[in-house]
């Protein structure tokens, strides 16, 4: 449990975070998630409503967001559920965090299909850039996390940045990134190849190749 | 190799808008109505004529699932379809490119999947890191709502279905079926023992039937073409076309859509642009996703790519994930990550699975550097074989697999390296 969550002071949480309530813009988006689910059962709300008030901690503080101890009471009691009920769901998915994390949320994925196609050079970008594993930089711009797999394997090695994945990364790439985001610039998402779309070979499909320039329906073929 | 005009995911790379305009332009929700007046029964026999067997990884026949669900069901008692897009499996990431370039097929799928089994709604079920993907999945329900094909009389078609999305938390378990609905549910998503099967109760203690999202994405194209197409293309018990997720050491990594039993060396030649470093070079294929045994280079390179052609050499299809290896590959560090990946994932649930994992990670990392005596191999090949079967769901035997496969077919390796180390002396000693 070394690498566990050190979860922050309560007094200090509670004192910041106490009065947690929704936004008005997240108060609407909450009750139209719960009309998702069946009467009854708003209960299988609590994934994206904690997903809400992580996002709306994020905007408050100008982080990815987090989930203070008062908020997850706060979701627990909108819907009307045990708080420990609440806190088990935060604490068993990886994407919820437990604690302040920075300005970005750097994700690097290091799972086999990463790996064999060079995670570790992200890793090292990262690194090199002052980032450690499972901390936040003192300027509270990145927080350096591995992941696993991240269901993008055709287009490693990736990261994934708060929003958005920067995929087919090298080294010099990682650096770009990290660099744009730091100036506060939006870099292009996806692949960071010059030649590649998404997932086809890159340098160009071998299939398909009609769809490159135009909407082309195949039933006519059939 | 497989005709363009046959294949069913058009728009796989995103070249064209995913919006409904232009899905309909590529022929999604052309006259869905007239598919579902064929008849509920009508559907589930077609499909089961096609051969269509699940593509999340289990293979099991979609139609025949489908039949599982209750005829007449009760008020009280709705039906449900999940569908699962949850996709972690390390190697896959073809949910991920149907779902954002072609949602509209997984979308009229749902219907008239949710329609054949009599089903109440479908949740899809995505697993958050896919932020983008589902939000043009969001985009996208919306779009066939405010069109009229989901809701009251969807598609005019005299039926009611809702299609509501759900987003994960970062959980390769809720990809286990039971996991999905108890995460549905709102809570941890750890697998439920079985029976009572989903199809008797499932979410909300309701019949529920919980498929792949390339299982339903596939079906109004076979509908729409009838299930002798489909069944045209793989051999006797694998038929259809198929998503194949190529990563690692080829050239050029991709997915692409192949006919079923493309032999493993057609497939990289053809598609990816061949081995980095030639053939020669290739050292060993995880076929299906980090859950099925290694092949070695030899056996594989010409297997069919289809579930009884990998099963013939020891794997799996699986999701039809090959994660290539070339003879740079530290192969006992590309096998000790996925140990590490089982460890991090176990929900913690069964005993054997989450003390297993770790342990079996922590020897494996031992067995890296070999730092380890020779006899711990055995010892380990021993452990897999007591976490395999002795858990409520297949996580601890994904776990226990992939170290068989090497302990299998490179054993030798191992051991060089505890020897190198000293790890042999010590033992003569």
């Amino acid at each position: 449990m070394a690498d566990a969550p050190q979860i922050p002071d309560e007094a200090e949480t509670r004192a910041r975070w106490g009065a947690f309530a929704w936004t008005a813009e997240n108060a609407a988006k909450a009750k139209a998630v719960i009309a998702r689910y069946p009467a009854g059962r708003q209960r299988s709300a609590v994934m994206p409503l904690l997903d809400l008030a992580q996002r709306q901690v994020g905007a408050e503080t100008q982080t990815q967001g987090w989930l203070p101890v008062p908020v997850i009471e706060y979701v627990a009691a909108q819907l009307d559920m045990p708080f420990m009920r609440a806190y088990e769901v935060a604490t068993f998915y990886t994407m919820y965090n437990l604690v302040p994390v920075g300005r970005y949320h750097v994700q690097v994925c290091g799972t086999t299909p990463c790996l064999l196609r060079g995670s570790d050079d992200v890793m090292a970008a990262c690194k090199n850039r002052g980032m450690v594993k499972g901390k936040t930089t003192p300027d509270g711009l990145f927080t350096l996390t591995e992941v696993e797999c991240m269901g993008t394997c055709t287009n490693a090695p990736m990261v994934q940045i708060n929003d958005d994945n920067y995929e087919d990364l090298d080294y010099d790439s990682t650096v770009r990134i990290l660099d744009a985001l730091a100036a506060g610039e939006q870099p292009k998402a996806g692949t960071q190849l010059a030649n590649r779309h998404t997932s086809e070979p890159d340098g160009g499909p071998t299939t398909l190749k009609d769809m490159v320039k135009a909407n082309h329906d195949y039933r006519k073929e059939w | 190799m497989l005709a363009d005009k046959d294949r069913i995911f058009t728009n796989l790379y995103g070249f064209q808008p995913w919006n409904l305009k232009s899905a309909q332009a590529r022929g999604d929700w052309d006259n869905t109505k007239d598919l579902m007046k064929r008849g509920q029964d009508a559907i589930i026999e077609e499909i089961k004529a096609s051969g269509l067997r699940g593509r999340g990884g289990a293979g099991f026949p979609t139609g025949l699932k489908w039949s599982f669900m209750p005829k007449e069901p009760r008020a009280d008692r709705p039906s449900f379809l999940v569908i699962n897009a949850d996709e972690s499996e390390p190697g896959s990431c073809k949910d991920r490119e149907i779902i954002r370039h072609d949602p509209h097929k997984l979308i009229e799928g749902a219907l008239i999947a949710g329609f054949a089994m009599r089903a109440r709604a479908a949740y899809i079920y995505i697993r958050g890191e896919f932020i983008r993907e589902a939000e043009t999945l969001f985009a996208a329900v919306q779009e066939a709502y405010d069109a009229g094909l989901l809701g009251k009389n969807a598609a005019k078609s005299g039926y009611d279905f809702d299609v509501f999305v759900h987003r994960g938390a970062g959980a390769y378990i809720c990809g286990e079926e039971t996991a999905m609905i108890e995460s549905l549910e709102g809570k941890k998503g750890q697998p439920r023992l079985k029976p009572p099967f989903p199809a008797g109760a499932g979410l909300y203690g309701c019949p529920t039937t919980v498929n792949n999202v390339e299982s339903i994405a596939v079906v109004p194209t076979i509908l729409r073409r009838g299930a002798p197409w489909f069944a045209s293309f793989g051999r006797e018990n694998n038929k259809g076309t198929k998503l194949f997720q190529i990563s690692g050491h080829v050239n050029k990594p991709c997915v692409v859509e192949e006919g079923m039993g493309i032999t493993f060396r057609e497939l990289i030649d053809k598609h990816c642009g061949g081995i980095r470093g030639g053939w020669d070079n290739l050292l060993a294929v995880i076929p299906g996703g980090s859950s099925v045994p290694l092949v070695p280079a030899a056996e594989i390179m010409d297997a069919p790519m289809d579930f009884d052609g990998l099963k013939a050499v020891g794997s799996g299809l699986g999701t039809a994930a090959a994660i290539v290896m070339d003879k740079s590959t530290d192969v006992v560090q590309a096998i000790s990550r996925i140990s590490y990946f089982y460890k991090h994932e176990s929900c913690g649930q069964c005993t054997p699975c989450r003390e297993g994992t770790g342990w079996m990670w922590r020897v494996m990392e031992r067995l890296r550097t070999g730092d380890a005596d020779i006899s711990e191999i055995d010892t380990l090949f021993d452990v897999t074989k007591q976490v395999e079967g002795h858990t409520i769901c297949a996580l601890g035997d994904a776990a226990a697999w992939p170290i068989q496969g090497l302990i299998k077919h490179f054993r030798p390796e191992i051991e060089r390296r505890i020897r190198e180390n000293g790890g042999a002396l010590e033992a003569a000693e």
